[in-house]
């Protein structure tokens, strides 16, 4: 029924059996937009986040997926201003990843604040000394710069591209496409890094705080570092997820190997920066505050020393040795493990830049606290996966994403 | 107001806490909640989502009979002036909004919750937990809304909010010194609520930088650095993470002041050591 909407030649599932999946996801989606809903009417009580834990499961959400869609600035940047022209296969996935990551925070940001109709006072009343109105301000330019990439991709659509205008506009904007790219590095490299100073600059949470060079916390550099190293992990994963579903091959194993190297040395450098990171701020930072590294990892079982060794050690030097060397990555089930394990770290690292940071007590008479997220918390959390999985859906099933599909599954 | 400021004449807003009077009866708290149109809720048993801007902590000595020892402490919001009193508070300078801000003319750390959107950041950034979240809109008991303070603004759902001094205390002190031709408040013409409503006198309330106030004379500030006490039974919250809190305590018990900061076990600059 929808077979003139389909990139020709290529396959697709029937159309029942495509709506019955998109039902499933899609009543998934409505749980969360319920639950939406009910933070918004009724506001954040809501939620299970108090006075200790002003932010929570959101903010992590929020941060984590922006690590995640760093893939899409990356590989952009990697492939139009690096040279790097194999990834020309990978990067309108990475774009598509990018897009549903960017929209899904901006969505959870606007969940998140307690007043959702003064978040345009971000803007208008902005203190520029403040980490999260930098991140506010690049973080939308920079959804703009990913909504101006995905365009062209969906402009091929079989249909729209019939169009001559469509055409000729899809064909203009992948002409200049560089000059996007090279934009959406720029503000990507400061809203990641905004983020990472979110923790950094809390000069009264030893546990967050970092020094740095002039304004920036080393926060801000290791948070763009990391989101730079795992934002391909994610885009391989959730590919080789994607390739699993459709029982198809998608991508060359030359461009998910190319992906892979440079991940694994942008890992394992920044893993080595983190390391010494953590050193300094253990060695010399939080002891001329009163503390030591065990105060930080002693108070409360789920925020024990286990936590640093499994992000450090498991989930950054183990993928990084893996993914550096070559047959690490020739080996498919290493190279899964890789990538599933440096995206499992990378949500950890924003995990306790976000949670643990308010867990630990600073006042000597206080205890530490813990939280659980309401099932409104987390309906609205899995929105944007339903979300994202529904976009995803579509769009491999109408625009022509891997350009390598058609050449790697002949139709008879 | 900002000519106060530009002169030498600016005022440094803060509060000496001697805790070896205070009793903990908690009349403070009431005190500022009555005053200040704090909402509470139905049920008050869950501590971590109400709204105390003045909450008073029980410290124990952790000692066996007949060493043990209690203290209680009450913390209002520290209005932290930063390093250098710059107002580079914790809070102030990470708000996105500019809903939260510092005075140089009053070293009064403002909340402005019109403008604020609820993003509680500066909620993550103080390290005093002494910023609440309005969780829920306000609602008080039949006839109470007859008994708010009309010169204090209650406060919806969705922004957070905190101590402030007494603010409108001191625009009302203001107000008649101008109506009778003086330039300066005195000092007993502004007192927080807290202050007077304390039955043991253990809150003292004052203008740091004035010689002539008992706040002053209490603590004897440095101003050349940072505002540390120079009695050495006084002290601050955290010292050492360079908030610079305009809360001073006194208590004569090594112990006591020792829990006003993190110290490592290997330091000899403890307070008693």
């Amino acid at each position: 029924m929808d077979a003139a909407l389909i990139p020709k030649g290529v396959k697709r599932c029937p159309l029942n059996q495509f709506a019955i999946g998109i039902a499933i996801v899609g009543a998934v989606a409505l749980w969360g937009v319920f639950a939406m809903l009910l933070v918004w009417i009724k506001g954040l009580n809501q939620t299970n986040m108090n006075d200790a834990y002003g932010f929570a499961l959101w903010i992590w959400a929020d941060l984590t997926v922006i690590a995640l869609g760093g893939g899409a600035f990356f590989t952009g940047f990697l492939k139009y201003i690096v040279g790097k022209d194999e990834l020309k296969n990978i990067i309108n996935y990475a774009v598509l990843i990018g897009f549903i990551c960017y929209s899904s925070a901006l969505l959870i940001l606007g969940i998140d604040i307690g007043q959702p109709l003064r978040g345009w006072f971000i803007f208008w009343h902005a203190n520029v000394h403040s980490m999260l109105t930098e991140v506010a301000f690049c973080l939308t330019v920079y959804f703009g710069v990913l909504t101006i990439e995905f365009i062209p991709l969906i402009l091929e659509n079989r249909q729209i591209d019939r169009v001559p205008f469509f055409h000729n506009l899809s064909h203009n904007m992948h002409e200049i496409m560089a000059v996007f790219a090279a934009t959406g590095a720029f503000l990507s490299f400061f809203h990641q890094g905004s983020l990472g100073g979110v923790p950094g600059v809390l000069f009264g949470r030893p546990f967050g705080f970092r020094e740095g060079i002039f304004i920036w916390p080393w926060t801000f550099f290791l948070f763009t570092w990391s989101a730079a190293a795992v934002g391909p992990c994610f885009t391989i994963l959730i590919t080789k997820i994607t390739e699993a579903v459709t029982g198809k091959k998608l991508v060359k194993p030359n461009v998910i190997d190319l992906l892979a190297k440079i991940s694994g040395w942008m890992l394992l450098t920044y893993i080595t920066a983190k390391i010494i990171d953590t050193w300094y701020w253990a060695a010399v930072t939080a002891p001329s505050k009163g503390f030591s590294l065990m105060d930080f990892y002693s108070g409360h079982p789920l925020y024990g020393i286990w936590i640093l060794i499994a992000e450090i050690l498991v989930c950054g030097v183990l993928p990084a040795l893996i993914l550096v060397s070559a047959k690490g990555r020739q080996n498919p089930g290493a190279l899964l493990a890789a990538v599933i394990l440096a995206v499992i770290g990378v949500c950890l690292n924003r995990w306790v830049m976000v949670l643990q940071v308010l867990a630990m007590p600073v006042l000597t008479f206080e205890n530490w606290v813990m939280y659980f997220p309401s099932w409104q918390e987390v309906a609205t959390t899995i929105l944007p996966v339903a979300y994202g999985i529904i976009l995803i859906a579509l769009s491999y099933r109408y625009l022509p994403i891997f350009p390598q599909e058609q050449e790697l599954n002949p139709v008879e | 107001m900002k000519e106060e400021g530009k002169g030498n004449n600016a005022k440094k807003f803060g509060m000496v806490i001697d805790l070896d009077k205070c009793t903990g009866c908690g009349s403070c708290m009431v005190a500022c909640m009555a005053e200040n149109n704090v909402p509470f809720k139905t049920d008050e048993s869950n501590k971590l989502d109400s709204i105390t801007w003045m909450r008073v902590y029980r410290l124990r000595n952790g000692k066996p009979f007949p060493s043990a020892d209690i203290c209680y402490l009450p913390r209002p919001c520290m209005h932290c002036g930063g390093v250098g009193d710059q107002g580079h508070s914790p809070c102030v300078s990470v708000c996105p909004a500019t809903a939260t801000d510092y005075s140089t003319e009053t070293g009064i750390v403002s909340q402005i919750y019109t403008r604020c959107f609820g993003c509680r950041y500066c909620m993550a950034a103080c390290p005093y937990h002494a910023r609440y979240f309005n969780w829920w809109d306000p609602v008080w008991p039949d006839g109470m809304e007859k008994y708010l303070s009309p010169n204090v603004s209650a406060r919806m759902r969705g922004v957070v909010e905190k101590c402030s001094f007494c603010f409108h205390r001191y625009q009302l002190a203001k107000d008649r010194a101008f109506v009778e031709g003086r330039r300066e408040v005195k000092e007993e013409e502004y007192q927080t609520a807290c202050t007077q409503a304390c039955p043991a006198g253990a809150i003292t309330f004052g203008d740091l930088n004035n010689p002539d106030h008992r706040v002053n004379q209490l603590v004897k500030p440095d101003r050349r650095h940072g505002g540390r006490p120079g009695n050495p039974h006084a002290f601050r919250l955290l010292e050492r993470l360079q908030t610079n809190p305009k809360v001073y305590y006194i208590s004569g018990r090594d112990w006591v002041r020792q829990a006003g900061d993190h110290y490592l076990k290997s330091e000899a600059n403890r307070p008693g050591h």
